[in-house]
């Protein structure tokens, strides 16, 4: 009895442990926002008087509301790419037998392990020849890169948990094929592709090396690129303040999403990990 | 019932109808992979510079000769591959206490699970100055704790420092990516029968038999398949050490070196072939982990 009493407590302690682990950083940065000139250099683990100037800098001293503009924009063409191809994709993969249906899986999974630095040099030459760079629907496009594969894989699990009873009774009644991919199947399938959607969004949203590689101007920059490249007066002074700022912003919709979807997340990771 | 007449040209008219559905997608991983894969391979061929692609020569091995006597990127090889077993064999280990932590029926388990997502869920940039800021010299709050806790006599330089910057760096994935691991391997720890464990506890097994004889084994499928994506986000690892450290050689990672050759030096040629190079470490790292997670999962269905 006293041993178990003794473990119950070693478990709360270790859930502590992980809490102050995975939360600390968190709110050092939401409390280093709040604090500017002499106060960020003494540490304070509460703002004794928390300062809301760093919020309004970071809008005034560089375009992030064109940033973060920006990131929404591409995060959503991303996702709208990415579901419509998916959508066409899960639907051949998951529910038509044809020769050749498991190379094309194979395929479409095989970019996952595609390192993005070992395509820059020809993606750079794509998007120049296309007329995108410097351009969001250009970051859109590139992005494909690492989203399609988990999109195309999740919708395609969905689907083939579809019941083939429900599509052949459609198409007995006379519907015609795309009918049935249209209004049965992705109804249906439809928390697959809030999942693979989520999904691609976060990811849209947070990538870095194309973003900064594919883009020059402010006007088209997203949002990991300004705060990777925020800097103050001078070299050895960077506004750690206006950093932290900017990153509580960028961070507060990410974390609500995946705390809204938290299940949906789990399982689709677990789902395309543990089935991949 | 349908006739068997009909049958062949419905599956017919199905076939080519999966093969319409499929093509935008096809042709969207052909773009954005294949020929990007292919125009980098034939660059690393080239003397190409950013500004003259088109009229660049053929230079046949010499940018690969030229790379692989290069000592920084033999370092960048050495860094990316102590990142790499490092950062996930740590996430490994927490990932699966916390995993048996979340699975040990405490209260208030779903809110733990939320708050695990968040690290994942926050930007690598974000989560690179976050962490710069915590490990200033000056005023960051790391070398605050441990000069209180009397870990350290005076304040570390922990991203200046060469023999530490590395180090710093991994234990910012270590944060980053704990969670990942954790929510994979708790997703695998709910699939084992509760009869299983009850079994071999009814036959005397202590809580270390479990985990080695019991949980282990039935987890492996899940630890194979965490290793094998964190390992190869790891190996290709760029955000984080760009951000912290920029293009320092104690850290610089085979991505990072590629890029400042192709970018940076505007050297298409001599990038391209530290591009195909890293591309080649990384499909062998995954090769052999498909290998390895095979039997136990199967994965071509």
């Amino acid at each position: 009895m006293r041993r178990r009493r003794l473990a119950r407590i070693g478990l709360y302690l270790g859930a502590g442990a992980f809490l102050a682990f995975t939360l600390f950083p968190v709110y050092w940065a939401a409390v280093s926002s709040l604090e500017s000139g002499a106060a960020l250099f003494t540490i304070d683990y509460w703002p004794r008087d928390p300062a809301w100037e760093n919020y309004s800098d970071v809008f005034a001293d560089q375009p992030f509301g064109r940033n973060i503009a920006n990131s929404v924009i591409v995060a959503t063409l991303t996702v709208g790419l990415s579901l419509a191809l998916a959508a066409g994709a899960g639907f051949a993969l998951g529910r038509v037998s044809f020769r050749g249906r498991r190379l094309m899986l194979a395929v479409v999974l095989a970019t996952t392990m595609f390192p993005q630095v070992a395509v820059l040099a020809g993606m750079f030459e794509l998007i120049r020849g296309l007329g995108l760079y410097n351009n969001l629907a250009g970051l859109a496009l590139s992005y494909l890169l690492f989203t399609l594969p988990f999109t195309v894989w999740v919708v395609t699990t969905f689907m083939r948990q579809v019941p083939a009873e429900i599509e052949a009774a459609a198409l007995i009644d006379g519907a015609p094929p795309w009918r049935v991919v249209w209004s049965i199947l992705l109804p249906l399938v439809r928390p697959g592709l809030v999942t693979a959607g989520l999904l691609a969004f976060i990811g849209a949203w947070n990538e870095f090396l194309f973003a900064l590689t594919f883009t020059l101007t402010d006007a088209a920059r997203t949002v990991p690129v300004a705060i990777a490249l925020i800097s103050g007066a001078s070299q050895y002074e960077l506004p750690w303040g206006r950093i932290m700022a900017a990153s509580v912003i960028v961070t507060l919709p990410i974390v609500a999403l995946a705390a809204v979807f938290q299940r949906r997340i789990a399982t689709g990771l677990a789902a395309g990990a543990i089935k991949g | 019932m349908v006739r068997p007449a009909t049958v062949a040209p419905l599956r017919r008219h199905r076939t080519r109808l999966a093969w319409a559905a499929l093509a935008p997608a096809l042709a969207a991983v052909a773009a954005v992979a294949g020929w990007p894969l292919l125009r980098t391979l034939s660059l690393a061929f080239t003397d190409a510079r950013l500004a003259t692609i088109e009229t660049a020569r053929w230079v046949g091995l010499e940018n690969f000769a030229w790379t692989l006597s290069d000592p920084d990127w033999w370092r960048a090889v050495f860094n990316t591959l102590v990142f790499a077993v490092c950062s996930v064999s740590l996430e490994l280990v927490l990932g699966l206490a916390f995993a048996l932590l979340l699975n040990a029926g405490l209260r208030g388990q779903g809110a733990l699970r939320a708050v695990a997502l968040v690290p994942w869920a926050v930007p690598t940039v974000v989560a690179a100055q976050v962490w710069r800021w915590m490990y200033h010299d000056v005023h960051g709050v790391v070398n605050e704790l441990l000069l209180g806790l009397g870990v350290i006599a005076q304040p570390v330089a922990w991203l200046a420092d060469p023999a530490l910057s590395l180090a710093a760096v991994i234990l910012t994935d270590v944060w980053k990516a704990t969670p990942f691991v954790t929510l994979l391997l708790l997703a695998g720890l709910q699939t084992i029968p509760a009869p299983v464990i009850a079994a071999a506890r009814l036959d005397g097994a202590g809580p270390l038999d479990l985990l080695i004889r019991i949980i282990l084994p039935l987890l492996r499928p899940a630890i194979v398949v965490a290793v094998l994506f964190r390992a190869l986000d790891a190996l290709r690892v760029f955000d984080l050490i760009y951000v912290m450290t920029s293009n320092s050689r104690a850290t610089a990672t085979v991505s990072i070196y590629t890029r400042q050759a192709l970018i940076d030096f505007q050297d298409l040629g001599a990038g391209s072939a530290a591009a195909v190079l890293t591309f080649a470490l990384i499909g062998m790292v995954a090769v052999a982990a498909v290998f390895a997670l095979r039997p136990a999962t199967g994965v071509a269905r």
